[in-house]
Formats: C-alpha cells, structure tokens, sequence
C-alpha cells in the first residue's frame, strides 16, 4: 500500500507546490529565488520537525551499538579509559563458553517453541474472538491483560506459584493430583517448559490482539460472499481468512523471533542468574548481564551484546529477504489495484 | 438472543459484523471460559493472596483466605517506600509519553506528508529500532548515561525510553497522518495557512486517535520498564515500581502474603489504564497493520 499510497501523494502535491511557488513568484519579482526560498523553508521545517526524533534516536539506540562495538575489543573494568586492547579475545572466549554455547541453545529452543505454540493457539483465540458472542470485548481485554502487566509482577506472581511449596503443586495435592507435583523451576528437563508456559501466557494476547487487527483488514465482502456460495465456516477460515492473515502473522513471527532472542527480564526475575543456568532457562541476554556487568567486566559485556547484536541483525535481515519480502511485493503490485 | 444481536447495528467501529453468522455453540463457551480461567487464576492468585496470611499461605498454597485481611494491603498502602516508588513510576512514564508523543507526531509527520530525498531512508532508520529491543544497547547504554552524568536520576531513564519508543510510536502514527485528506491541507494552504500552523490547528486535533494509542503504549512500556532502571537506578531513592516489587521481595522473602500485596497494588495502574483504553489500542494497531 506505501509505495502506490505515495506515488498517489505526489503527483497533486507538485502541482500545488509550484502552483504555489509560481504565486509567489508573481508577487515577487525574481521568481528562481522565491522558488529556492520556499524549497528552503521546506527543508528548514522538515529539519525542525524531525531533527529532534532523529537526534534522540540515533543517540540513544544506534549510537550505544558503536560504543558496544567499540569496548568489546578492550578488556575494561567499567572504570576510567579503556586501556587493555585485547583484539579478538573477548569474542574468541565468548563463542567457546560452554554458558554462552547452552544460552544461545536456549534461545533457539524458546525462538522456534514460542512460533510453533502461541502462533496456533492465537490464531484459534483471534478467530474465537473475532465472533459475535457474549462478552466478546470483555474477554479481548482480559487475554491482553497478562501482556499489560509488568515482567516483574508476573515473574514475581509465577514463582510464587511455582515453587515447589508453591500453589501449583498444592493445588494438585487438594485434587489428589500428587503425583503430577514437579519442581517446575529447578528441575533442568522441566524449567524451559515451564519458561515457555509462562512465555506463552504473558505474551499470547500481544499475538491475538495483532491477529485481530488483521483479520479486520480483511473485507467483509470476500467471507459473505464465500458464505453464500456455501462454503462452510472452516472452509473460509483455511482458504480465505488465513492466506488473507498471512502478513499479518509474518510480522507476528518477526516480533516474536526478535524478542524471543532477545529475552530477558522475565529469566532474570523468575530464575535469577545462578539458578538460570543450573536450570537449563539461561539465554544470551541473562549471559550478558552476568558475565558483564554483575561481573565488572565491562568490555567482556559489550563483546556478548555485540554478538547479540550480530544474531539478530542476521536473523532479522534473513527474515526480511525470504519471509517479509513476499509481502512487500504484495504489496506493490497488489497496492496498484487501488 | 442472536436475532435481536444480529439485527441491531453494531455500535462498535472495530467490530463489524464480518464473522460468519454462526450461532456460538456451547463448545466456543467452553473454550473462553477456558481461556478465562487459565487467564484470571494467577492474577487472582496473587490479589487473594495478598488477603491471606503467611501461616495460611505456608499450610495451603493454593486456597482462599480463612478470613479477608487487609492489613497487607493497608502496611503497603501506609509505606512511603511504595508512594514514593509509585511516584517515580509515575514521574517517568508521565514524562517518557509526553516526550515521546511530540518527537513521534512531529516526525511521522514529515514522513506522512512531506516528499524529499531520503524520506524512505529515514523512515527505514526508525523502523529498524523496532528490531533491536534495549536489550542488546543495554550495556553500552549504561555507559552512555553515565558519562552523561544521568546516573541514579529519573532523567537517565526517560531518555534512552523515548529513544526506544520512537519506532512503534511512528510506524503507528504515520498511516494515520497519511489519512488526512490532502484537500484539507491544501485548503488551509489557500488560506494562507503555513505548514506549521496546519500542523497544529488540524495535524493535531485529526490524529488524536492515532496519538492516544501510542501514548497509551508508551505508557504502559515506561511503567512496566525493567532493564533499564535495574542498570541505571541504583540508589533506592530513585526506584521505580518494578525495581521495588523485585527489591521487596527480596527483602520479605518469608513474608509472602505481603509480597503479594505488594505485587497486586503496583499492577492495577497498568490494568486500569489499558482497560479505559483497549479500543484505542486495537484501532492503532489496526492502522499499523493495515499501513
């Protein structure tokens, strides 16, 4: 839609613009300068407006990526100028950390987990929802609810019901469920699921609230009129809704992948770093805080962000180019129709 | 019952009656309820605790309160500790939106109406934040702060959370802004309305939709914030919410009941604001989606 939407902007803005510009150059009289003052005072308003957007933005999260690049090439406490060049090495014992190795493990399990659990269940609740029923707006406020609420109370709230004294496992002890009574956090073949429990639970309802969005995009005309050709309910929902969603939830698997290697707050909360470890539930992110800053060594640290960094970059243009890219050509040949 | 629903027109923008007109069975029922539970019980977990008594929570994880107490609550409610934590949290989210709404709404609107060279180059510099969660700046950010001196104050978190909002902030607002119909624009022009002036008197007023949404987002991200006051706020005077649910609990490791209270209290702001506003934020990402 972008590129037609603009091509569509352009051509009566021009005419207006010089249209304009010609009306000045009447009153005034060398009408080249008029013309090259208002192209002036066009960039000065494009500067003001968004310089100040563009400043804080390239300071704050790209400028942070040259200084991490820049450090993680120093052995450095954190303290004073970074003196202790240290090449490669930094890089060379982060890849060769058995820590780091079982993180960027975890991550994977919790990027591909994430997709292949929350996607199905999401698109099932954002069609459920997306019905006439009681409660219909009720409950698409409560499933984003969990999603609202901070990491902390959640990761605070979960461990609380975890533990191994926790409600869980009394709540099975009163059903006479004892048998099924776990220790959810600790138990290494268990934590990551029970991460990817609590994963699911908090961010589901980002995913479903997408989908909805997207399934509101599709016309209404396309399902009524498959309605009255006889297709059945499901029938629509395989061959119209769901290829009609399909950018909707590519840019769903694109936010859950990145945050998924990205995760942080909520192994920290729940596992802290120690257990994290032990537990099977560390990633990159908890790797870097630990092995970083909770340890001073502050080059070290920035040497892991900026292989997270690299991951993600990687991941995020390899996305793009295979996945996402359907879609931009969709929406250019698609978008001229309009 | 589905007569009466299905005859009358429905009031709801972002609920068009576009689903297929299938009487809800009692296995759609089932599933929300489902839903519902899986959703509410651990909320409801941590709130009831917090009625609870540590002995009773010790004895029987997971069951109602003998009798509702409410001097968890009241304690937590009585303490400057949390007032003043709710007062920071508040400080820097009010702050982050504010600041965060007019860098965003004045940068989209460049991208969503004016041509020049670079405009899809700019906007792709934005978009690409979207990428890159605080997570991997966070280290360098925390050099990049202190060395601006903005170390265990307020100010070292709100900036670098604007910066971080920008991206979704204008991928949001740009769509909506496109929307303005140019005849307004180029009526104001005739008028002798400079660009300015029409961003103010019409800009404004016409994307307001678009900018409670995302300052509703910016909001909720700013208050439920984590990382970033963890590395930047280290003096206890400066906590925010989350930093002292986790330092409270901690502190009263034993005392569950009270950590419950603790918790149940610093969600509801989050809880409260989202409700009033779930439809904003449905309808902006709509736009952002659809755009």
């Amino acid at each position: 839609m972008t590129p037609t939407n603009d091509s569509a902007v352009k051509t009566p803005v021009a005419p207006v613009e010089s249209a304009l510009g010609g009306g000045d150059a009447v009153a005034s009289p060398p009408p080249s300068r008029g013309h090259s003052r208002r192209r002036w005072a066009i960039r000065a308003e494009i500067a003001l407006l968004a310089g100040p957007a563009l400043l804080v933005f390239l300071t704050f999260v790209i400028l942070p990526v040259i200084i991490a690049a820049y450090y993680g090439f120093f052995s450095w406490s954190g303290y004073g100028p970074a003196t202790d060049f240290v090449g490669l090495r930094n890089y060379i014992v982060i890849l060769q950390d058995d820590a780091f190795q079982s993180a960027l493990r975890h991550n994977a399990i919790i990027v591909v987990l994430s997709l292949v659990i929350q996607g199905p269940i999401a698109i099932g609740l954002a069609l459920l929802l997306n019905r006439k029923m009681k409660f219909q707006s009720s409950l698409r406020v409560l499933i984003f609810a969990p999603y609202v609420i901070s990491e902390v109370v959640v990761g605070t709230g979960w461990s609380l019901i975890l533990a191994s004294n926790g409600a869980l496992n009394g709540m099975l002890e009163k059903l006479g469920l004892e048998g099924l009574q776990q220790d959810w956090l600790s138990n290494p073949e268990l934590a990551i699921w029970t991460l990817m429990a609590i994963i699911t639970w908090k961010y589901i309802g980002f995913a479903v609230i997408l989908f909805l969005a997207g399934l509101q995009g599709i016309p209404e005309e396309i399902t009524e009129a498959a309605a009255i050709d006889g297709a059945s309910y499901w029938q629509i929902q395989r061959r119209i809704t769901l290829p009609l969603m399909g950018p909707t939830i590519r840019i769903w698997a694109f936010l859950s992948i990145i945050g998924s290697l990205q995760l942080f707050d909520l192994v920290y909360i729940v596992w802290g770093q120690y257990v994290a470890e032990t537990a099977g539930t560390s990633t990159m992110a908890t790797y870097m805080v630990s092995s970083g800053r909770n340890a001073g060594s502050y080059g070290y640290g920035n040497a892991v962000a900026v292989v997270i960094f690299l991951i993600s970059l990687t991941v995020a243009l390899l996305y793009q180019r295979f996945v996402l890219r359907r879609d931009t050509d969709g929406a250019v040949t698609g978008g001229s129709d309009n | 019952m589905s007569t009466t629903t299905l005859s009358r027109p429905s009031h709801r923008a972002e609920a068009p009656a576009k689903s297929i007109r299938r009487k809800p069975t009692f296995g759609i029922y089932f599933i929300a309820l489902a839903l519902v539970g899986t959703i509410i019980t651990p909320i409801a977990y941590i709130i009831i605790g917090g009625f609870r008594s540590n002995a009773e929570i010790t004895q029987d994880p997971a069951g109602f309160p003998n009798e509702w107490r409410v001097e968890n609550y009241a304690n937590v409610l009585g303490s400057d500790v949390f007032w003043r934590e709710v007062l920071n949290s508040t400080i820097a989210a009010v702050a982050t939106t504010l600041a965060v709404v007019v860098l965003g709404v004045m940068a989209a609107y460049v991208l969503a109406r004016y041509q020049f060279k670079g405009r899809g180059a700019l906007f792709s510099v934005f978009t690409a934040g979207l990428m890159f969660p605080m997570t991997v700046a966070i280290t360098p950010l925390y050099i990049l702060v202190r060395s601006l001196g903005l170390m265990n104050s307020l100010a070292g978190v709100i900036v670098p959370q604007v910066a971080f909002q920008l991206s979704i902030t204008i991928i949001i607002l740009v769509p909506f802004l496109r929307t303005i119909p140019r005849e307004l624009e180029e009526a104001a022009f005739m008028d002798g309305c400079g660009r300015l002036k029409f961003f103010w008197r019409m800009v404004i007023p016409l994307s307001m939709p678009g900018v409670v949404t995302v300052g509703i987002l910016a909001f909720i991200a700013s208050w439920n914030s984590y990382m970033l006051p963890l590395f930047i706020l280290n003096n206890e005077a400066t906590y925010t919410l989350p930093l002292g649910v986790q330092a409270f609990a901690s502190q009263y490791s034993v005392d569950t009941a009270k950590v419950l209270a603790f918790t149940s209290l610093s969600m509801i702001p989050a809880l409260v604001f989202f409700s009033l506003f779930e439809r904003r934020i449905v309808g902006g990402l709509t736009g952002a989606v659809k755009g």
